[in-house]
């Protein structure tokens, strides 16, 4: 493998989406409507990244229900973020209770 | 009175829980790359020039099985789309950055220091150096990544199957601290759910074509329900 080629390409292609756009959107005088969707950008992505790795703990088998200790640390890490409102806490508590979770089952 | 320096030390301290929830994620990245067989230069290089961390996890395996390096790149392509979403909603707020910002910001723009930036700008008050907030951030993330990539590296063979630890976990509760408090009224929350139930529904869609779906869904989710609701709906 051309280890060169692989990451000159996946570096045009990642800075390629992530720069053009920067530079050209703010050109351009979005609509209203636009820049309304906009703002649930942030929490959308979010969401749609964490929760598929909750409900899919080995990337393979959905595992919806008590059996799945990521699902109740997360509740548990949400409850923390909700309630407390401090992120370092959020991960450590949510990370120990992984582990704990891990160790019970 | 906000000064650039200010924003700039701003930006790095509310990155500091950020990076320790990278800290695990790039410390496995680095122990994946080299055992997948790309050379310590190699995984180092990619985090030192790709630096988007799930594309290059999914590119490590990638090499791992073997797979193309048309493949890998077009595959790494699809995984970054949602950068494109993430300057669309950056870019009304950086008109008036130079090249010379917005070359650095695009290149460093992550995940995490796009929330931060995102969160930044909508903010209030009209401090005009919130760009140096971004940046504070972004290279704080950048930094730590190339730190935890090289510690994966040498630490490699010593950790014989990184993700049985649930270390990847880490990202996941990271994400959840971020976005538990942007949950303010009910088109957050609907935009929330419903990004999230499309995301797992369609988790095995090719290259993550899910994920991307799953944030224009919950998007357009929000947008109806503020619009029925009102702005605080």
């Amino acid at each position: 493998m051309n280890e060169f080629l692989l990451i000159f390409g996946m570096f045009l292609v990642t800075f390629g989406v992530r720069y053009p756009v920067l530079a050209l959107v703010g050109k351009l005088k979005l609509p209203e409507v636009v820049l309304r969707a906009l703002r649930f950008v942030p929490p959308a992505v979010l969401s749609a990244i964490i929760v598929p790795a909750v409900f899919y703990p080995d990337g393979e088998q959905l595992m919806w229900g008590l059996d799945n200790p990521r699902l109740i640390a997360a509740v548990i890490a949400i409850l923390v973020a909700w309630r407390l409102k401090n992120l370092l806490l959020t991960i450590v508590v949510g990370m120990v209770a992984l582990w704990v979770l891990q160790v019970l089952y | 009175m906000q000064t650039p320096r200010s924003e700039f030390i701003a930006g790095l301290k509310v990155t500091i829980p950020l990076d320790v929830g990278a800290i695990p994620f790039g410390i496995i990245f680095g122990a994946l790359a080299v055992t997948s067989g790309l050379s310590p230069v190699a995984a180092m290089a990619m985090s030192l020039f790709v630096f988007a961390g799930s594309s290059q996890f999914i590119a490590a395996g990638l090499v791992a099985s073997g797979t193309g390096i048309g493949i890998i790149i077009l595959t790494t392509f699809i995984v970054n789309l949602r950068h494109a979403l993430y300057s669309t909603t950056l870019a009304p707020h950086m008109k008036h950055l130079s090249q010379k910002w917005l070359l650095p910001l695009g290149f460093l723009l992550t995940d995490e220091s796009f929330v931060v930036a995102a969160n930044r700008y909508s903010e209030p008050d009209t401090s005009p150096y919130k760009h140096w907030f971004f940046l504070g951030s972004a290279i704080f993330m950048y930094i730590n990544w190339q730190l935890c990539t090289l510690v994966g590296i040498l630490a490699g063979q010593a950790i014989p199957d990184p993700l049985s630890w649930g270390l990847d976990f880490a990202m996941v509760v990271t994400f959840l601290g971020l976005v538990v408090p942007m949950v303010k009224g009910r088109s957050i929350l609907a935009a929330v759910i419903v990004a999230g139930i499309v995301a797992t529904a369609g988790y095995k869609l090719p290259n993550q074509l899910g994920l991307i779906l799953a944030a224009l869904f919950g998007v357009m989710a929000g947008v109806c329900l503020e619009t029925i609701h009102g702005k605080h709906g």
